[in-house]
């Protein structure tokens, strides 16, 4: 029978076919764990006297609470430090592969999967957080969990699960310059609302997203629980086997060309069908902002501050109200007018070394505005290596940037980095939610390079809006 | 998970109805790093602040089958409540209705969530108030419960799928445990190359 990818990797994983209704054992590739949703699943093993069954498919690293300056300083806030012993003391008790705070492969669980060859196309990937669907770019299943989810799998590398439905998004043709992966997710989720992917699998496809790097498929995922799914997925192709070829724990020799095989195995057959389609016009997107207080209340960079009436039902009227009110703007302002206090660059949305070299190459040779505040924190530690090795942190220091160490950072506000009552970001994150990176704090979600335009301006730009006030190395000749 | 069949213990009337779980466990609790040991947060508003509170009076406060009012652990879906009142001793909750998530998380967690009649939660709560202290059994098998000298017997609800759970002694992972032959042959079908963290490479420099 004809299937979809998202129905060939679960097929693939199916340890038991649930009968009369009971759900499907499915088995899990590979767990990654942070500090906030491990320490009741390690405590809950503890307590029933069980083991983890596979050590050797869990990963785990420090990223929510970690602080991103002095991070060779004991933790200040006690209850950071205290969800960071106890990963570590429970690592150790257990025998789980840690990466802490100062190791090279520390960093946020999104960023260093992959970064490390872990995650691989047709894998079953989850951890104890929503944005677990990032790894789906590279044609896994990944989706996140809860706390009692985690100790299942930790005891029994198995979870039992209902199969999802498939939504198809096809994106049509080719991007226009200064349009990148976090346009098109922020497009998609405007497009299919908050609550339009509940119970899917995404199946992002078509030229726009085969012409897309990794780290921008990556972007994409990652983003497909604001929509509400349960996962995103790109079926996996010559760009995804050259991104993990020749990482730390890819397949080497005989084995990387047996799995090179099977990966090619893995895409929708033609004549599959999707529970629901979604098609989108590349070539019609344009940098998009958010300036609501969910991810779904995005525009063109080009439009203005919507009013509630210009919305037709009353969820949306009253949601778009509150959010205005939250968000201290009065509709009808262009949304290029709107000033910002900080700008951050970053999270396991847009914090790899690719979004870094954009967010670099759009600032090269201009002057940040004098009232911006700008952070700058890579995914991973070897983000922020690399980024040394090529100069980028001292771009990024002349500029006026903070350059700090790996971590979640400002995304959440769950460290110090965060907005104070009444800041207003341009954020590379993904959730502009009340509050989200710091209380009273206000988010517009962005792509890196619209963050970089908005550092030098100090009001939502996009570098077309930078023409002129580019120093000539910036512009190559026409 | 311990099987439940038949559970004997101190009975206590908790004459109100809506307790939520903001109520059953307060919020500063949910930064703990543990899943045990949540006993001194149980109603630790009504324990710290209100002397006639039920679970202060000498006779109640070993108790093990709490008998409440209608809706009992509505609110946020903490899983800390169940473990909360597991931790103090509580074996089994009579009530009227529960909230859906909290029953949830009680089956998942080994706590009875035995649904009554109004009435006849009003008669047990009698009993229990006339002669503080008394001992009231909940019956798994037979669905009942019995209480006071007189042998009352009260039936309840609880759903099928639930019930034998609990009597199994079977949580999720042990109810998965039971299909460990059928993860062992599918982990011996894997191919070789599929991701393993250990022993740990990482890149060079
Ligand atoms: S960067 Fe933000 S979204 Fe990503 S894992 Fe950290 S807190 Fe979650």
């Amino acid at each position: 029978m004809a299937s979809t990818l998202a129905e060939k990797v679960w097929a693939d994983h199916v340890v038991r076919r649930g009968e009369n209704g009971e759900p499907d054992l499915l088995y899990i590739d590979l767990q990654l764990l942070h500090e906030v949703t491990s320490p009741q699943a390690f405590d809950g093993l503890r307590q029933e006297g069980r083991t983890p069954r596979r050590l050797d498919q869990q990963l785990a690293t420090e990223d929510h609470n970690t602080p991103t300056i002095d991070i060779d300083k004991p933790i200040a806030d006690i209850t950071s430090r205290t969800q960071i012993d106890t990963l570590r003391r429970n690592a150790e008790e257990f025998g789980v592969r840690i990466h802490s705070l100062g190791d090279k492969d520390q960093g946020i669980v999104h960023v260093v999967g992959p970064q490390l060859g872990l995650t691989m196309p047709g894998i079953t990937v989850v951890c104890g957080d929503s944005h677990t669907s990032t790894h789906g770019a590279f044609g896994a299943l990944a989706f996140g969990i809860g706390t009692s989810e985690v100790e299942h799998v930790l005891a029994t590398q198995t979870l039992p699960l209902k199969p999802f439905k498939t939504m198809a998004i096809t994106v049509n043709g080719s991007l226009k310059p200064g349009v990148t992966a976090k346009d098109i997710i922020l497009a998609v989720i405007a497009k299919i609302g908050t609550g339009g992917g509940a119970g899917y699998v995404l199946e992002y496809r078509g030229e726009a997203i085969r012409e897309l790097s990794m780290e921008g498929r990556m972007t994409i995922c990652n983003m497909s629980i604001e929509a509400g799914a349960r996962a995103g997925m790109i079926a996996p192709d010559e760009t995804t086997f050259d991104y993990v070829k020749g990482r730390p724990h890819a397949p080497q020799g005989a084995d990387w060309d047996e799995a090179v095989e099977y990966w090619r195995s893995l895409r929708t057959d033609e004549d599959a069908t999707f529970d629901t389609e979604v098609v989108i016009e590349a070539d019609e997107l344009e940098p998009f902002v958010t300036w609501g207080t969910n991810p779904g209340q995005g525009l063109p960079l080009s439009a203005a501050v919507p009013a509630p009436e210009d919305f037709t039902d009353d969820t949306s009227k009253v949601a778009a109200e509150n959010a205005l009110r939250y968000m201290d703007l009065v509709p009808g302002t262009p949304l290029k007018d709107i000033r910002v206090d900080t700008v951050f660059m970053g999270s396991c949305t847009n914090g790899r070394i690719e979004d870094l070299r954009a967010f670099a190459e759009t600032i090269r040779g201009r002057t940040k505005h004098p009232e911006v505040r700008v952070m700058v924190v890579p995914g991973s530690a070897r983000v922020r290596l690399q980024a040394e090795q090529e100069g980028l942190d001292q771009e990024f220091l002349a500029f006026g940037a903070e350059w700090r160490q790996a971590g979640c950072s400002m995304c959440l506000g769950m460290n110090p980095d965060q907005l104070k009552p009444g800041e207003r970001a341009a954020s590379t994150s993904n959730r502009n939610f009340e509050g989200r990176q710091g209380k009273g704090g206000r988010t517009h979600l962005v792509s890196p390079v619209v963050a970089a335009a908005t550092a030098v301006r100090g009001t939502l730009s996009s570098p077309s809006d930078l023409d002129g006030t580019a120093a000539p190395a910036a512009a190559p000749a026409a | 998970m311990e099987a439940f069949t038949t559970h004997t213990g101190v009975g206590v009337p908790l004459r109100r109805s809506n307790v939520d779980t903001d109520q059953i466990i307060p919020a500063v609790y949910l930064k703990r790093v543990t899943k045990t040991g949540f006993d001194d947060g149980l109603f630790h508003a009504w324990r710290t602040n209100d002397p006639d509170f039920v679970l202060n009076q000498p006779a109640y406060s070993s108790g093990s089958v709490l008998v409440a009012g209608a809706d009992f652990g509505t609110g946020s879906s903490r899983e800390h409540a169940v473990w909360a009142l597991r931790d103090y001793g509580f074996a089994a909750v009579l009530s009227p209705r529960f909230a859906d998530i909290f029953r949830g998380n009680a089956g998942k967690q080994g706590l009875v969530a035995a649904q009554l009649s109004q009435d006849d939660i009003e008669q047990i709560w009698k009993i229990l108030e006339e002669n503080p202290g008394t001992e009231i059994t909940v019956d798994l098998a037979e669905r009942q419960v019995h209480a006071g000298e007189a042998g009352a017997v009260f039936r309840f609800d609880i759903d099928d799928y639930t019930r034998w759970r609990l009597m199994e002694g079977l949580d999720d992972i042990g109810l998965t445990l039971r299909h460990e032959e059928d993860i062992t042959a599918f982990e011996a079908r894997r191919p070789s190359w599929m991701p393993k963290t250990l022993p740990a490479r990482i890149a060079e420099g």
